[in-house]
């Protein structure tokens, strides 16, 4: 089972649509509930008059900040550094309102349609203050202060160093001085998020459908919030169209929806619509850098200094510090970088507040480092892969501590031969042939080019995960998982692994996560870990589990454990005599597990702590060909190379890559939440923010390796969720300054045509100059 | 987002449909394929407070060829026009178009009265409807108007339509024999409106001289834009690449085409012109002449 | 007092008799007044493709049309598939087959939209495939599966 492709055991209620998404949910006299929003950029709140509202046909209540008891505002789940708690958001806006989208109101009516008949009635008092889209102009003296108290609309700020920056610039033989900027974007799912929260007032349990992704810990602090023991609210996850980190996160309607449902005594569903999601789910990726690299004449990087503003948004959610923290802290990538700094500023502006989305940070760093590298290469005439060989980690040196650190972990690469993933996709991608017939094509006027970019991604995150694992007495196996399912096959995933450990079919296991009453402990799914850390406690538990078949076994056979094993749901005595584990499991009751002086049940629990990161790595390559006269890029060939440690399901593990891929390629050419000066978002629709659809993403060829299996866990695998991402806007970008032969730099993104046709006019320019 | 309340009606013939326009002024919408319509009224932007949907209406879509005149009903859906026979064979571009109209699904619901009357500045069938010198017929309870397309779309979502006219009838006029015809668009994505787009037909002689040539834009305004200099220029000389050259960019010269998120008004019109010429050279080619 | 309409709509060959209002969206009618939750809502303005079902056998965006306009309208929708419980429509065994779905939220809009191509077309090129989902968005997959899943389904059902 573990390596093998094998189809999903998520698809079929998938496929006949009677999956349950939490739209899908119905609660008898269920209310529904509507968020009224800022569309103000940045304004002082006087008065919200929610009196017409109150009074619109079937309105059943409508709060505002005064109605919510003074509750505390959402607490940091990652890097929460002290001085980022000035700037955290609370449930509604009070006195000020941050950014266009920005909750103030809740209308709770009979139905979607009459809540949003109310949202037009209510009025409110404002006075516009000074707004800022942008981080620099942000972060200047004389900006207004987002938040009382943050200077310059620095919410953070760290320095993370190793060697000596200025030695490394001083031995340099030329210093690359850029700035580069990538734009704002983020996940979109195509299910939008959604609540259904209710309260059993006679028992005083709520019960809260449809969080997701970090199920336990939001569990919390909803508990705290509300000021609630956690034992009286059960959340439970549902069928999940997609998070890429951004669903899942405790924002403002995690807290408001519940909160309401026990207030009202009534069921009450929030279902976000497409426009509310584009402003008010996190935004992700808006980073700008100031780059110093100090190079020697044959390629080496001496000196890697960054100054790196992030563009969080008005306020700090729960993801604290992280975005900038994973640009510095991976920054390096697959290099060997003695001498790296960064300095990394979380910068408040007036926009939808920022988190994680898949491979946050390290989309941008992977932009800069590897356009960076390809600058130096195109000056010094070199190789853009001969400069990358002379700079990578060599394997001999693994594990490989970068001297970076996130989450309180110093970054240590586990395993990983960069060198050969790079000479083996150059290889594949037949390079030096391909190079050739772009000089050709160059020479006869077209603009085709090459672009390489190499990544290394980080993985299986702890601190741990839970998993228990039961058989019932029919035999069925039951897996109890704290990992959550947001679209990507975990289900699967882990009953491969059970089914390999207790040699019993895949059909008969089921697995059971995101409901709080039934998994006691559990982190959840985000930065690829579900299969490294879910995997391996699920791995764990089935391996204790194995253990106590073969204890009640040796009694119900009467062998000897050495003659027992476990075959297609059985346990086997050399003999040939067997018993099904459904029998063994009546057997384990309680009376008869006294009888046979053992504890009763067939049930094995594992933590699988783990400290270390797991560290995929690849390359991505492309080849495009750009209509110099509109700017349009046709893709011809696009290939990454992913090695993984180990594949559990092969299958699976393509379907993330490709995936990512046509997220980052979204991300490359496409997606980008625009704002005008007043803050108002100009991406409201998907007629703006613009998705790839199957027309725009071009095929791959993927190159799945099995080289550099992780040390740190059981299973040898690695995380395999973002690495299909990150290295895809800066391969796209060095093929595009490659089809111009270097005579022009891409620094920014998205490459919209326009943007790519300036670059073209350019380039002709500096050819008719030179 | 869900729609503001509003009164529905539903009439079965089209006098019904005329009287209620009349009778409850203008606050009241026709529906046809709802592709333009309904979205808007979701978000809101759009808050009429009658919708008179036209779909029960019957035989108010059709493609009908009537001697040498091609009449399409209003509520023709965009799907038959771009299945039709009739219509591949004599009017290629009318089908060529279809192709770049949204996707599948829209062209289900979709009429080319509805897309006609909502007139999106970006929109790809006003400017082939204006490359084939359309007639568009309206009625109202009171009579019955026939327009030209310089008549008829006006501006921005736009059209002279007065508030109790529904548009009832496009019809195109036969094109000289041995005409070739062909569109393109720059869009950011498949399906999504035209960033610009430019449609042309033409014929050549025996000696590669344009003979008839249309030429019309869309995206690069407030409405299409039809290039009567350009065409002018073009009939009667040879066909080579300066000469198109020359037109696209005599066509392209005075456009002021409008900003947005997707693209500035400096790129629609470099592109505009570049569109043009390889549209040109295209149906050109069709013709058998190598430019 | 809000006026509400009767309609009687036929989905997936079983007849529904209903009153609504008149700017209930189909979508919203058929999701939560019939109880077939299998078509998703994902945009509300016609982008996303969610929302297809089958209207008299042609793709359409149920977001897009209020319920009452499908008063006498034969609509199919992705429940209407599986020929039984345990039985999957061949474009389902398919989608199974490689992968080609992942959360699973547009795969019903994008069954339906291949059930209206395979219809009218038998024997499509991977072309012809291409074209006919360009309006169905997948953020998971990167489509390369579905496009697989397409033209091995319109393979197996030829035979």
């Amino acid at each position: 089972m573990i390596g093998a492709s094998i189809p999903r055991v998520e698809d079929k209620r998938r496929l006949r649509g009677v999956a349950r998404y939490i739209a899908d949910i119905q609660r008898p006299g269920m209310l529904h509930a509507a968020i009224f929003r800022s569309q103000f950029g940045h304004a002082r709140l006087i008065r919200a008059d929610i009196s017409r509202a109150r009074a619109m046909p079937g309105v059943v209540a409508v709060v505002a900040f005064e109605d919510l008891n003074g509750v505390g505002p959402i607490p940091m789940r990652l890097e929460p550094s002290e001085d980022l708690y000035r700037a955290l958001q609370r449930p509604l806006a009070s006195d000020r309102l941050r950014y266009v989208g920005e909750p103030i109101a809740v209308i709770v009516a009979e139905n979607r349609y009459l809540a949003e008949d109310a949202l037009e009635m209510i009025e409110l008092e404002v006075e516009e203050l000074e707004v800022h889209v942008d981080a620099r102009s942000a972060s200047k003296a004389e900006a207004a202060e987002i938040h009382p108290g943050v200077a310059r609309n620095i919410a953070h700020r760290f320095v993370t160093e190793t060697g000596n920056i200025e030695d490394g610039i001083a031995s340099a033989d030329a210093v690359l001085e850029e700035d580069f900027y990538v734009q704002r974007h983020s996940a979109v799912p195509l299910e939008t998020r959604g609540l259904v929260a209710e309260y059993d007032e006679a028992r005083e349990m709520l019960t809260v459908w449809g969080p997701t992704k970090v199920v336990h810990f939001n569990h919390g602090v909803l508990a705290k919030l509300l000021d609630m023991p956690p034992s009286r609210i059960r959340m439970i996850e549902v069928e999940v169209g997609g998070g890429f980190g951004v669903r899942g996160e405790f924002y403002p309607e995690d807290y408001l929806i519940p909160f309401l449902a026990r207030k009202l005594c009534r069921p009450v569903r929030w279902i976000e619509d497409r426009n509310e999601h584009l402003k008010s789910a996190n935004h992700s990726r808006e980073q700008s850098h100031r780059l110093r690299v100090g190079y020697r004449n044959d390629g080496r990087i001496v000196a890697f200094d960054d100054h790196l503003l992030t563009a969080m948004g008005a306020y700090i959610r729960t993801h604290g510090a992280t975005l900038p923290t994973m640009a510095a802290a991976y920054m390096p990538g697959p290099y060997k970088l003695d001498n790296y700094r960064c300095d990394a500023h979380c910068v408040l502006v007036n926009k939808t507040p920022a988190g994680t989305y898949r491979g946050p940070g390290r989309f941008g760093a992977s932009f800069v480092r590897e356009r960076a590298i390809d600058m130096i290469a195109r000056r010094l005439q070199l190789d853009p892969a001969e400069v990358r060989l002379r700079n990578f980690i060599p394997t001999e040196l693994m594990p490989y501590s970068t001297g970076t650190m996130a989450f309180d972990t110093p970054t240590v690469y586990d395993s990983g031969d960069y060198a050969k993933q790079l000479k083996r996709a150059l290889d594949e991608f037949q390079y030096q042939k391909r190079k050739s017939w772009c000089r050709e094509q160059r020479a006869a006027g077209r603009a085709v080019g090459i672009g390489m970019a190499c990544f290394v991604e980080k993985t299986g995150g702890g601190p741990w995960e839970y998993a228990r694992v039961e058989i019932d007495t029919s035999g069925e196996v039951v897996i109890y998982s704290g990992a959550a399912d947001v679209g990507q096959g975990v289900e699967t995933v882990l009953s491969q692994i059970v089914a390999d450990t207790l040699s019993i079919q895949i059909g008969r296991i089921r697995v059971v996560h995101g409901d709080t009453s039934l998994v006691p402990f559990g982190v959840g799914a985000f930065g690829s870990r579900s299969t490294v850390v879910g995997g391996s406690a699920a791995l764990r538990a089935a391996q204790d589990l194995e253990k106590q078949l073969f204890g009640f076994a040796e009694t119900a056979l009467q062998a000897d454990r050495a003659d027992l094993s476990l075959q297609n749901g059985s346990v086997v005595a050399k003999g040939g005599s067997s018993i099904p584990y459904g029998e063994l499991a009546a057997l384990s009751m309680p009376s008869s597990a006294r009888d046979l002086g053992i504890k009763p049940g067939i049930s094995a629990e594992a933590v699988f702590h783990v400290d270390r990161m797991a560290f995929p790595y690849g390359v991505h390559l492309a080849l495009l060909d750009v209509d110099q006269k509109t700017g349009f890029i046709k893709i011809l060939k696009y290939l990454i190379a992913f090695d993984v440690g180990r594949a559990i399901n092969p299958m699976l593990v393509k379907g993330q890559i490709i995936g990512g891929f046509a997220q980052g390629l979204g991300g490359a050419l496409l997606e980008e939440f625009a704002y005008d000066d007043a803050g108002q978002l100009l991406s409201g629709s998907l007629m703006d923010y613009l998705l790839p659809s199957c027309i725009e993403v071009p095929d791959v060829d993927l190159v799945l390796t099995e080289e550099s299996p992780s040390p740190l866990n059981p299973l040898g695998v690695k995380g395999a969720g973002e690495g299909g991402v990150v290295a895809v806007g800066a391969a796209l970008a060095n093929a595009v300054c490659d089809a111009f032969e270097g005579l022009v730099d891409i620094r920014r993104l998205p490459l919209r045509p326009e943007t790519v046709l300036e670059l073209a006019q350019a380039a002709k320019q500096a050819r008719r100059g030179g | 987002m869900k729609p503001p309340p509003f009164e529905y009606y539903a009439p079965s013939t089209l006098d019904e449909a005329l009287r209620l326009l009349r009778d409850l002024g203008p606050d009241a919408r026709p529906l046809a394929g709802g592709q333009s319509l309904v979205p808007m009224m979701n978000f809101r932007l759009v808050r009429p407070r009658y919708v008179i949907d036209l779909n029960r209406i019957p035989n108010f879509g059709y493609v009908r060829l009537n001697s040498d005149v091609l009449q399409i009903g209003a509520m023709t859906r965009h799907r038959e026009v771009e299945h039709s026979e009739v219509i591949k064979n004599q009017w290629p571009l009318l089908a060529e178009v279809m192709k770049h109209v949204a996707h599948v699904q829209i062209r289900s619901r979709g009429t080319i009265g509805g897309s006609l009357s909502h007139a999106d500045p970006s929109a790809e069938l006003p400017a082939a409807i204006a490359a084939l010198e359309g007639t568009l017929i309206l009625r109202s309870h009171s009579g019955t108007r026939r327009l030209r397309p310089h008549e008829y779309f006006m501006g921005a979502l736009t059209t002279a339509a007065e508030p109790d006219e529904l548009l009832v009838e496009i019809q195109l006029p036969t094109l000289p024999a041995g005409t070739s015809a062909a569109f393109d668009e720059l869009s950011r994505r498949r399906g999504d409106f035209a960033i610009v787009g430019v449609a042309t037909v033409v014929k050549c002689n025996a000696v590669a001289e344009i003979t008839f040539a249309r030429l019309t834009f869309t995206g690069v305004g407030e409405k299409y834009f039809r290039a009567h200099d350009a065409e002018e220029y073009l009939v009667g000389r040879k066909a080579t690449s300066s000469v198109i050259a020359e037109a696209a960019r005599m066509a392209t010269s005075t456009l002021d085409p409008p900003s947005d998120i997707h693209a500035s008004s400096n790129y629609r019109r470099q592109t505009a012109e570049v569109v043009a010429e390889r549209v040109m050279a295209r149906a050109i080619g069709q013709q058998g002449v190598m430019v | 007092m809000t006026i509400r309409h009767a309609i009687t709509v036929e989905i997936n060959g079983r007849t529904f008799q209903s009153e609504v209002e008149g700017r209930r969206l189909l979508c919203d009618y058929i999701r939560e007044d019939v109880g077939l939750y299998g078509t998703h809502v994902g945009c509300e303005h016609g982008v996303c493709g969610a929302c297809t079902i089958l209207w008299d056998d042609q793709p359409v965006r149920s977001c897009l049309a209020f319920a009452i306009q499908a008063d006498g309208a034969k609509l199919f929708t992705v429940e209407g598939l599986a020929p039984a419980a345990n039985e999957l429509h061949p474009l389902q065994q398919a989608f199974t087959d490689v992968h080609a779905l992942q959360c699973g939220f547009c795969t019903p809009g994008i069954l339906m939209t291949l059930l209206a191509l395979l219809k009218h077309n038998k024997n499509p090129t991977s072309d012809a495939i291409r074209e006919s989902l360009s309006g169905n968005l997948c953020r998971c997959t990167g489509y390369h599966n579905i496009l697989t899943a397409a033209q091995l389904a319109a393979e197996r059902m030829a035979d």
